[in-house]
């Protein structure tokens, strides 16, 4: 084998699978550190951010602030399903959770902004961690159903003791002030954007600890993970619990941006377009859930103005930015499972490659023998490892 | 006590038409090990076709065979379309897919016949009988639901216990692989399974829509109560189904009728959670094969 | 007679059968040996159709059967018997064979052929209303093998019948199978882990190793060969 090849087909001795090849500009001027690396994706991003949130119109960071709480929600789901495989059509409900808690301790509360926010997560995963232990002797569609349920069983709860809960109108939610001579929309948006790049950076941590390890091997392999010492039922309630938290902050962040917490914010389609988007972005990716929040945020304003253009009613519209959703997840779950994030990142390997190929090439001509396709390359799965990302 | 036994009497045929969606729901995962989340939505759909028939002024029982008939068909164009092309993936990619069939199903519904809630006729009257003097909460439509519920499990019973056809749905439910070597067409009865779920979905949704807010989400509750229905019922037995509907009936109209209604679908919650924890894999299931 | 030309089945990047290939004759057992992992399931995957190979032929009685659904297969008098004897637990006994003969028998005739197979396994006549669950390892292997013969099969594919099954059971089973065999039209494909017990019944036999055929040959032949013994068969 020539030594070009001997580089190229270095197998990882871990997962048995080809190491890349180290690129030109090499990866150790990146931090290796997983806590410093997203630290630093963090930062890069809050400046990019900033610079942007700047640049906007009042309402396109109302838009903004929308997608970092959907993206906040999202993360979580993805986290879930993709590292534990249970899926959870109860986001919603946790939202609401998220929602209640902020609103009712501002009304009746003059507690800090941020411990609100910590109470919302709190009762939230406190929450998940019920359904969770009682989920854990779920599998799959049992678990979707029972998630369902609770979508649908939690909000008229709130109708029931209008009193506490402000029945019909609801509760009202105040955004802190914003420091001097900031919009309030861009502040909004701030805190809403600092939230979810918290939530990633904590989320991919989470996913390269041990504990990360832990999920993945639960999700291949139940039996397996059990055998080989991962105590299964807590990883799941675990997974449920951090995946609650995540809704209960995008709830609260909702509510401060709708200005209202009542029971109409939080319909069953919430929880099944928070699934949807979920997926379509690309199960068990982090990152990928960007697309998903776009998604949500954008697909109902551009189906807005397209049906304005055929000149459908409004109420149609709305319904019109349903059925693509739903047309879609199909179709994608069906044609491509692994998702807008696992279609970029085969595009990317795909092109990388021919690239480096190419490279090879010229330094040595191309050896017979190649490293065997993996069955992954085959067939795409819903769910993709984020640490491959 | 009146009270008490109207809420039973209610309860009960609320639990005949769980009943009903229920050995839809089982029907589909004893064969191909789906939920179809989207039952109660196929349902919400053959309904309103139903309903516009009857607006063009069609019979009544004409619009109801329509109905199960597009029932039939729509189910088994849904195997054909949407879940045969997902055998052999993880679980999780059909109940996604139902769930986005969902999500079109009631957009279109929306879209097209607007999200409120309008009548649907019932085939009998729906004034409580007398008895004794007194009215009860049982009308002359009740004892039709009674009636076609019973007569439909009936008829699956026959299917599934006295025909050839029967039989070669039971084994290519129990073993794909093995019923198409002994030339069992596998492919077609899943989807003949599917068409008579969708059937059996239809007949449900005519019996729901006159006494419920009959619009786009009016399946989404019955669905999920269907569902608890089947998990008690052990998702594989259509007695299980019955019994499952019964008791899924008695107790939502147990917590509507002393508790208040916005407090049903928690009651169900509950009643799904504590089944799930007693006896995971329900109550007329067969011993569960091993894992390892 | 079935005749096999340069089968390649391959899963993903593992090769499991590389351009095999081997004739079967009418009226004989044909064994196919070799060691775990060898691809002889495959091989029989393969021309059941519940393995879709990436290239070869495989005609019987001089048409293709590549291409075909398994059940078209199984109609033209294919029976397979799958590795680990694939009853149907959920049915009874007598469900089991009803199910077979459902394609190849007329209704009014279907009793007959039930009862004919419980003369055949007079053990299983007692416990036809049973679930085949509760039978025992060789009660399975006779209704599988039952099973199959109800639909008087021109072609008879078996894998590795004799699998956890007592010394004496396999005697029976090997002497009945070449009772129904010798002065038929069937041709019988076995595939065994028990070389010494299949070559004793066999009049060829194709040896495989990691999906070549290595060695075929009449089966005394085979049977005498030390150096092929040794390496592909222990014993
Ligand atoms: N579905 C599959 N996916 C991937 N690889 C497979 C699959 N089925 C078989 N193989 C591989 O193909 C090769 C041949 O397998 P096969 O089952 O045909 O062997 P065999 O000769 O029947 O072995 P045994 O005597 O253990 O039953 C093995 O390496 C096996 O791992
Ligand atoms: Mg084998």
């Amino acid at each position: 084998m020539a030594p070009a090849d001997v580089a190229r087909y270095q197998v990882s001795p871990e997962t048995g699978k080809p190491l890349r090849p180290r690129p030109w500009w090499g990866r150790a001027r990146f931090p290796r550190q997983p806590l410093a690396r997203h630290l630093v994706l963090a930062l890069l991003g809050a400046v990019v951010l900033y610079f942007v949130t700047s640049a906007l119109s009042p309402y396109n960071n109302v838009l903004v602030g929308e997608i970092a709480l959907y993206l906040i929600a999202l993360a979580g789901l993805s986290l879930l399903t993709g590292t534990t495989g249970q899926i959870s059509l109860g986001q919603g409900a946790f939202m609401a959770v998220g929602a209640y808690t902020v609103a009712l301790l501002m009304t009746h509360t003059h507690m800090n902004f941020v411990l609100e926010l910590l109470a919302a997560i709190g009762a939230a995963a406190t929450l998940g961690l019920l359904v969770g232990i009682s989920a854990t002797r779920l599998k799959g569609p049992y678990l979707a159903g029972a998630t369902l349920l609770l979508a649908l069983a939690l909000p008229p709860i709130a109708d029931k003791w209008s009193t506490t809960f402000g029945g019909d109108q609801g509760l009202t939610t105040i955004v802190p002030t914003a420091p001097g001579g900031i919009n309030p929309e861009e502040w909004l948006a701030w805190i809403e954007l600092a939230g979810a790049l918290i939530t990633l950076v904590l989320l991919a941590n989470l996913l390269t600890s041990r504990f990360g390890r832990s999920f993945r091997a639960v999700r291949d392999n139940e039996v397996a993970a059990s055998l080989s010492g991962v105590h299964v039922a807590r990883t799941k309630v675990t997974a449920f619990a951090v995946s609650a938290g995540c809704a209960g902050l995008a709830g609260a962040f909702l509510g401060l941006s709708t200005g209202v917490v009542s029971t109409g914010e939080f319909p069953l389609t919430l929880s099944i377009e928070l699934l949807a988007a979920m997926v379509l972005a690309g199960a068990g990716s982090l990152f990928g859930m960007w697309w998903g929040a776009i998604l949500l945020v954008y697909v109902p304003q551009w189906s807005t103005s397209v049906s304005g253009d055929f000149g459908l009613g409004a109420g149609t519209s709305a319904y019109l930015a349903t059925i693509i959703f739903g047309v879609v997840l199909i179709v994608v779950m069906i044609a491509a499972p692994s998702g807008i994030q696992g279609g970029l990142r085969w595009l990317w390997e795909h092109v990388s490659k021919q690239w480096s190929i190419s490279r090879d090439e010229r330094a040595a001509p191309r050896h017979a023998t190649h490293f065997p396709p993996s069955a992954a390359d085959h067939q795409p799965n819903l769910v993709h490892d984020p640490l491959n990302e | 006590m009146s009270l008490f036994i109207n809420i039973t009497l209610d309860g009960v045929t609320q639990g005949m038409i769980f009943a009903a969606l229920a050995l839809a729901l089982v029907l589909i995962f004893r064969a191909t090990r789906v939920i179809n989340f989207a039952q109660g939505a196929m349902a919400m759909l053959t309904t309103f076709i139903a309903s516009t028939l009857l607006d063009r002024g069609l019979n009544y029982w004409w619009a109801f065979v329509a109905a199960l008939a597009i029932g039939f068909v729509l189910g088994a164009l849904v195997q054909m379309v949407l879940i045969r092309p997902l055998e052999g993936k993880p679980d999780l990619n059909p109940v996604i897919v139902t769930i986005g069939l969902v999500i079109v199903l009631e957009g279109v519904a929306g879209a097209v016949y607007g999200n409120s809630s309008r009548g649907f006729p019932a085939a009998f009257s729906q004034s409580g009988l007398v008895v004794g003097g007194t009215r009860i909460a049982f009308s002359h439509f009740d004892v039709f639901i009674l009636v076609a519920v019973l007569l439909l499990m009936a008829a699956n019973l026959v299917l599934f216990r006295a025909t050839t056809l029967g039989l070669r749905m039971r084994a290519s439910a129990f073993a794909r692989e093995v019923s198409r070597l002994l030339g069992v067409r596998v492919g077609r009865l899943l989807t003949l399974g599917w068409g008579l779920a969708g059937l059996v979905g239809a007949l449900a949704g005519l019996l729901i829509a006159p006494t419920s807010a009959f619009g786009p989400y009016f399946m989404d509750l019955d669905l999920i109560y269907a569902f608890t229905a089947a998990v008690i019922g052990g998702l594989e037995s259509p007695v299980g189904a019955l019994v499952g509907g019964l008791v899924t009936g008695l107790c939502i109209s147990y917590v509507g009728g002393y508790l208040g209604s916005g407090l049903e679908p928690l009651g169900a919650l509950v009643l799904l959670m504590v089944t799930l924890m007693a006896r995971p894999q329900g109550i007329f299931s067969r011993p569960s094969a091993r894992v390892v | 007679m079935l005749e096999v030309r340069e089968l390649s089945v391959t899963y993903g990047a593992v090769s499991a059968l590389r351009s095999v290939s081997f004739r079967a004759q009418e009226g004989e057992i044909t064994a196919v040996l070799g060691a775990n992992g060898a691809g002889k399931t495959t091989l029989l995957r393969a021309i059941s159709g519940l393995a879709k190979p990436k290239s070869g032929s495989v005609h019987f009685d001089g048409r293709e059967l590549l291409g075909n659904s398994v059940e078209d297969i199984a109609r033209r008098g294919v029976a397979h018997v799958p590795e680990g004897r694939g009853i149907i637990e959920e049915l009874t006994v007598e469900d089991n064979l009803h199910v077979a003969t459902l394609w190849c028998t007329p209704r009014g005739r279907r009793q007959a052929a039930i009862e004919a197979t419980f003369e055949l396994f007079p053990r299983l006549s007692g416990f036809r209303h049973r679930h085949a669950s509760t039978l025992s390892g060789g009660e399975r292997q006779m209704l599988v093998l039952g099973r199959a013969l109800i639909t008087r099969p021109r072609l008879l594919l078996l894998d590795e019948p004799s699998l956890g099954l007592a010394p004496l059971v396999i005697a029976q089973l090997m002497t009945l199978l070449v009772d129904q065999t010798s002065g038929s039209d069937m041709t019988v494909v076995l595939v065994e882990q028990n070389a010494r017990s299949a070559l004793s019944v066999a009049r060829r036999a194709i040896v495989l190793n990691l999906g070549q055929v290595v060695a075929d040959d009449l089966a005394p032949t085979l049977a005498v060969n030390t150096e092929l013994r040794r390496h592909y068969l222990g014993f």
